[in-house]
């Protein structure tokens, strides 16, 4: 009994330990070191013109992605919960695959499909603007990475929805329109908000798909992810680490709001 | 209106998802198999793949072991107060809040070469940044909350009747986990499992910044790929590129498969 006690306390602390090191260490560690050297060198290293341009491009890129994948999400979700049609279980199985794809090959297809020899890039191309290495392929590379959050995040309210709610819509005289406006779109609301969350803050983390096809000219289109790249490079990690804690605080924020929404969901 | 929201999702998912595969798949083919094989079996590509597949072994079984214990226990134990597992169960998620490149920073910032920790180590012959141990440690802080958040849920759902009956009737809490609790969590750590090497395959950003990408000795898979678009190398890119899509689509596929046959036992 003794034996098995010392057992169970030595897997306990191992356990706890590797955990604490692992993930609470770190995290710890880059916020001491962003406010090691005061808050002034560390409001300092934020409003560094580039650094600061940075952030701005990369929250203003990612709402944009947001409004897409909002919008094509909602819409594929419904689709796919809602209508049978053939090919309906091979396009759901489907939308996991930019989270299976590795990042950097996700960059590297959208780079030979919108690059300047392909057809989409020479069409762009006579209408007077370039999508490679410019603020469309960006985008196009959050929205990918993405694509799956919205859609997940609604699908299990959509089947929850209760037929009779709709039914007692239509019983009462209201259109299509209002009906759905009305009644079902109320109910898909806590997935759209919380599924559109995650992918703001994952198009604000997100590097290997865009670091490809970005250009990653400063202060034109370079990203907060790839800045802190480039800062950790050429041996600046004071001011890699002050975007890092702007974007981990904000990241960190978003998913306890996501959790929040979700556990007073199942809770109520 | 039913035939347009069908149409247009699947011009969504042709568009974003079926094209991209489909060309990158075709630019490992663009000089036949001859240009695929000679991507392929360069040195360094079989050296970046073997580095992959290092660190795909090692972080998943030490990823696996640790991720079902911290499961049982954030579930199931007893010593810890409620209020403190909800505050860890919180920290579990924070890797996926984490972009990859500030994850790798961390890394670099607590045991870098310059820093307290990084020179002892070094002193004693231990290099952990641009060396293996650090991409070790940065795939396993990336990939550390998959095998949990896959396990836990089915650790709540079975509840602990069975559990509290075989202790009961005598046995020891070792024969208690795999004769009672190991049967029923089994395929949720197959899952776990299949993602975390799904993610170690595909890992970039991370690895990126603590490996710093040295040819024939840091270089993972998805480094190369980097390297190579950067180089202008676009078709030996492909071709490692198409090994690592084939790969992930794979493991998605399996899991596809396994949750429907699991599902579909559950049913009957």
């Amino acid at each position: 009994m003794l034996r098995s006690r010392w057992w169970s306390w030595g897997f306990r602390s191992a356990v706890m330990l590797y955990f604490v090191l692992l993930i609470v260490f770190p995290i710890l560690g880059i916020y001491g070191q962003s406010l090691s050297d005061g808050w002034d060198a560390f409001i300092r290293n934020l409003t560094e013109p580039i650094a600061w341009k940075a952030v701005m491009l990369t929250v203003k890129l990612a709402l944009i992605a947001t409004a897409v994948n909002v919008l094509i999400g909602t819409m594929a979700a419904w689709v796919l919960i809602r209508y049978r049609f053939p090919g309906r279980s091979f396009l759901n199985s489907l939308v996991d695959l930019p989270f299976a794809l590795p990042t950097a090959v996700v960059g590297l297809m959208i780079l030979l499909l919108l690059g300047p020899r392909s057809w989409v890039g020479q069409g762009a191309e006579q209408l007077g603007f370039t999508i490679l290495f410019h603020e469309p392929a960006i985008v196009v590379a959050m929205v990918f990475v993405t694509f799956p959050f919205v859609i997940r995040a609604i699908q299990p309210l959509l089947e929850e929805l209760d037929p009779s709610e709709e039914e007692a819509s239509y019983t009462l005289g209201a259109s299509k329109a209002k009906t759905f406006f009305r009644v079902i779109l109320p109910s898909m609301v806590p997935g759209i908000v919380s599924g559109a969350m995650l992918v703001f803050s994952r198009s604000l983390a997100e590097f290997g798909a865009v670091v490809l096809v970005a250009g990653n000219i400063p202060a034109k289109t370079l990203v907060a992810s790839v800045y802190i790249f480039g800062e950790i490079e050429s041996d600046n990690p004071a001011g890699a680490a002050a975007v890092s804690v702007l974007l981990l605080t904000f990241s960190f924020v978003i998913l306890w709001i996501v959790n929040y929404m979700q556990t007073r969901r199942t809770n109520g | 209106m039913r035939r347009l929201w069908i149409g247009l999702t699947y011009i969504v998912f042709g568009l974003l998802l079926i094209v991209p595969v489909v060309r990158i798949a075709a630019g490992a083919w663009e000089e036949g198999w001859r240009g695929f094989a000679a991507g392929l079996t360069r040195p360094e590509a079989l050296h970046a793949l073997m580095m992959t597949g290092i660190i795909a072994v090692v972080v998943t079984l030490i990823n696996t072991l640790f991720g079902v214990m911290l499961a049982v226990y954030l579930v199931r134990a007893k010593w810890l107060r409620p209020q403190l597992k909800r505050l860890l169960n919180s920290i579990v998620d924070l890797p996926f809040a984490v972009s990859p490149i500030i994850g790798g920073l961390m890394i670099v910032l607590l045991l870098g070469p310059e820093t307290t920790l990084g020179a002892l180590l070094g002193r004693m012959g231990v290099d952990i940044v641009y060396a293996l141990p650090g991409m070790l440690i940065a795939t396993l802080f990336v990939t550390f909350p998959l095998v949990i958040r896959e396990v836990m849920p089915v650790l709540q759902e079975i509840g602990t009747q069975q559990e509290e009956a075989a202790h009961m009737l005598g046995a020891y809490p070792w024969t208690t986990f795999w004769r009672v609790t190991w049967p029923s969590i089994r395929w949720s750590v197959v899952y776990g499992v299949v993602l975390t090497v799904s993610r170690c395959l595909g890992e970039f950003g991370a690895v990126l910044v603590v490996s710093g990408n040295i040819l024939f000795k840091t270089q993972t898979a998805t480094t190369l790929v980097y390297q190579d678009v950067e180089n202008f190398n676009l078709t030996e890119a492909n071709s490692v590129a198409l090994v690592l899509a084939a790969a992930s689509i794979g493991l998605l596929l399996f899991m596809e498969w396994a949750k429907s046959r699991n599902s579909a036992g559950r049913h009957g």
